[in-house]
């Protein structure tokens, strides 16, 4: 292509995202941003429709973070753009690689009040990486070529790009560069050998050493290094939610999730330990409880992409800033040259297994047929290991971080920062699209889903076979929990009285719908739906009373857990 | 504990509101704020000063440092520093003497007087926030009718 070639800016838009590699959007049409939508009849770009555009934000949440990729969806102006903002904000708060492409009216008509005008930029920037608005066509190449860099480097993130809709339609000589300079971003660190040999030591020197792995694991696909690393050292390895899968839970050395509704034995022993090595996590209290009783009593070693966390929430004794991937590497490969391997029989690894192998045998479950437990367990059961699962966010949630083992690394993906209900099945339908050949299943409660279920239409008339995995207990199952540990059982506002009809709702959409009352039944459903080339609803009604347990209260330490009496 | 922050950022419209949007978001507090352009026109120079302990302080920086618009972000040494705020005060004159006494103040911090009235004068004070607020105090006996203060700006010495 000639570098200066005319054209607009709706098209050079179109451009510039497809020599990103973009194959697919997720959007919905809209008065300020048709030269866009008009674009897509002249490139190999495939618009996918969704039915709202908060799940076209979700959609592209959860190609990005299957994909590593920026998922990109598009909204039109003033509403069609605030509809957005409730998914960008959830991608922000879980590091999402996502690029986000608005219709703006005119230039000369913003901050006029124009129809359906909306400060996008101005609502957005608290909860985005950045915010771009180009007032020429020709700044169009340069500002997606930034977008997507900012969006998928350092620690990712949702990147807005505002086009008012005179950028679109104007042609103007365009030059698509290759390189660029943004002065105050520096997303790269060099390996921190220093810091990485002084925990080594620190680690060494612990009686009680464990590891905290973040969501920095799964973003920087440090997998096997992390799993070298615990071998080595034979450190148990405990996640926060986020992290959930960054270790397979099978392993022996996994204790599973930490938290407001971790594993018992993982909370124990994080209660216990005496040095942590802390990977690519934030120190959400919904995952160490409050700040001052985790920090003092613990040697922390802190690794995170972001020098902005480091002493956030939690101040450390040593820091490795970078990319975790590269720093593991270091340690792994530190560890070789050393030859450091410690031994399976430490006091420390006796006690881990004994106190896993005790709330193992002994955390009690509900006692129905059809409780939580044995409903995820069946699950994961018949799903192959490389399936991926996404939540919704409430109870269901907490089961499946109890319950649901994710064998492969990476495949377990929820809304774990701003913990947006709805979130789950639109974002099932983008990991699908970023991998169609695995089966993806959203694990859903029926608030959470209520919130998008509208979704079914995008999965069906899209050809995106999705599962949602529904555990119907009529009602706002956490809410309902809290209402019934905190206030004294007043339920207000929690009631959804079975209705919809999931198995209805899903079939007048053209998709399946299954109820299952029984394992036997459940068993079928899941196998039918694996086989199915329809999206698949799974209506599997369950007892409303059952609560998510164990349990740490807000604003309480790991130590004081809920347990199922 | 007081610090100043000096900030190098891109010269670009809606850049004061992300950075005083942060402070508020990760509920620090702004004591004083002032920004210029600086010899180069692509980019303005803020001048922060805040209060917090140790550990705020550093996490202040490191969140301004993150902004992918700021170019960079110092903590500037007190004692190293040569830091100024430019205020104006209007000061109520009651009887005769007020104004020779209200001079001679101004005079004694280096003020300039300005737009005098039979019944009020002006003051213009160029000094570092504590010695305003010292001759603050001090006239307050007068009656102060009006205060406007800019904001400190601040350099780092030659080889400090």
């Amino acid at each position: 292509m000639n570098k200066m070639e005319n054209m607009t800016g709706a098209k050079a838009l179109m451009t510039a995202m497809e020599k990103e590699g973009v194959k697919q959007v997720f959007g919905l049409p809209g008065g300020a941003n048709l030269p866009m939508y008009d674009e897509f009849n002249r490139c190999d770009i495939r618009h996918i429709l969704v039915r709202h555009e908060q799940s076209a934000a979700h959609m592209a949440d959860g190609f990005g973070r299957v994909s590593r990729k920026p998922g990109v969806c598009f909204a039109t102006s003033g509403p069609g753009a605030t509809n957005i903002l409730t998914g960008i904000a959830t991608a922000q708060a879980d590091s999402a690689p996502m690029v986000a492409v608005t219709g703006q009216v005119s230039v000369n008509m913003i901050g006029k009040d124009a129809f359906q005008e909306s400060d996008i930029i101005g609502m957005a920037n608290p909860v985005v990486k950045y915010a771009f608005q180009p007032r020429s066509a020709s700044e169009v190449p340069e500002v997606v070529k930034k977008g997507f860099f900012i969006a998928e480097t350092g620690r990712p993130g949702p990147v807005l790009i505002d086009v008012p809709k005179d950028v679109q339609t104007n042609e103007e000589p365009m030059n698509f560069p290759d390189e660029f300079k943004i002065q105050g971003y520096h997303p790269w660190a060099d390996p921190d050998i220093v810091n990485v040999e002084k925990a080594i030591d620190m680690l060494l020197h612990a009686e009680k050493p464990i590891i905290l792995a973040g969501g920095g694991v799964i973003i920087s696909s440090a997998f096997a290094e992390l799993q070298s690393i615990a071998e080595a050292l034979m450190l148990p390895v405990v996640t926060t939610f986020k992290g959930k899968g960054a270790f397979p839970e099978t392993h022996p050395l996994s204790l599973g999730p930490i938290g407001m509704h971790g594993h018992a034995e993982a909370n124990k022993m994080m209660a216990e330990a005496d040095c942590v090595l802390a990977i690519g996590t934030r120190f959400s209290d919904r995952s160490v409880g409050t700040f001052e009783a985790f920090e003092k009593r613990l040697k922390i070693i802190h690794m995170d992409v972001d020098p902005a966390e480091i002493g956030k929430n939690q101040n450390a004794q040593i820091a490795v800033i970078g990319d975790v991937r590269v720093n593991l590497r270091v340690m792994v490969k530190i560890l070789l040259q050393k030859a450091i391997r410690k031994s399976e029989e430490t006091p420390w690894f006796k006690h881990v297994q004994e106190t896993k192998a005790y709330w193992k045998e002994n955390l009690k479950l509900h006692p129905g047929e059809m409780g939580a437990a044995k409903l995820l367990r069946k699950l994961r059961e018949l799903l192959p290991k490389e399936s991926i699962v996404t939540t919704e966010v409430g109870q269901h949630q907490m089961w499946a971080s109890l319950f649901y083992d994710v064998i492969q690394p990476g495949t377990f993906f929820s809304s774990t920062g701003l913990g947006t209900m709805g979130w789950g099945f639109p974002a099932a339908i983008g990991a699908k699209v970023a991998k169609p050949d695995v089966p993806v299943v959203d694990i859903a409660g029926d608030g959470s889903f209520s919130m998008t279920e509208n979704s079914l239409a995008t999965a069906v008339l899209e050809d995106i076979p999705v599962i949602v995995f529904l555990l119907n207990n009529s009602s706002l199952g956490m809410v309902a929990q809290w209402q019934r540990t905190f206030y004294d059982r007043r339920m207000t506002g929690v009631e959804q009285h079975s209705c919809p009809d999931y198995v209805k709702l899903a079939q007048s959409y053209g998709a399946q719908g299954i109820r299952a009352q029984s394992m036997d039944e459940l068993d079928k459903a899941i196998k039918d739906a694996l086989s199915s080339d329809v999206a698949t609803v799974i209506d599997i009604p369950i007892d409303p009373e059952e609560d998510v347990l164990p349990f740490v209260a807000p604003g309480t330490s790991l130590s004081d857990m809920i347990l199922p009496s | 504990m007081w610090a100043i922050l000096s900030i190098l950022v891109e010269n670009k419209p809606g850049i004061l509101f992300k950075v005083t949007h942060l402070f508020r978001a990760r509920n620090f507090n702004i004591d004083s704020i002032s920004v210029g352009t600086t010899e180069n026109p692509d980019y303005s120079k803020m001048t922060i000063t805040t209060y917090g302990d140790e550990k705020q302080i550093t996490q202040i920086v490191k969140q301004l440092d993150k902004m992918i618009d700021t170019v960079k972000v110092e903590r500037l040494d007190e004692h190293k520093t040569v830091f100024r705020e430019l205020s104006l005060f209007k000061i109520k004159l009651s009887n005769a003497n007020d104004s020779m006494e209200v001079n001679k103040l101004a005079n004694a911090y280096g003020g300039k007087v300005h737009d005098v009235k039979k019944d009020s004068l002006m003051v213009e004070l160029t000094a570092t926030p504590d010695q305003i607020k010292a001759f603050e105090e001090l006239a307050k006996p007068f009656g102060i009718l009006d205060v406007a203060r800019t904001g400190v700006a601040a350099l780092q010495r030659s080889g400090a």
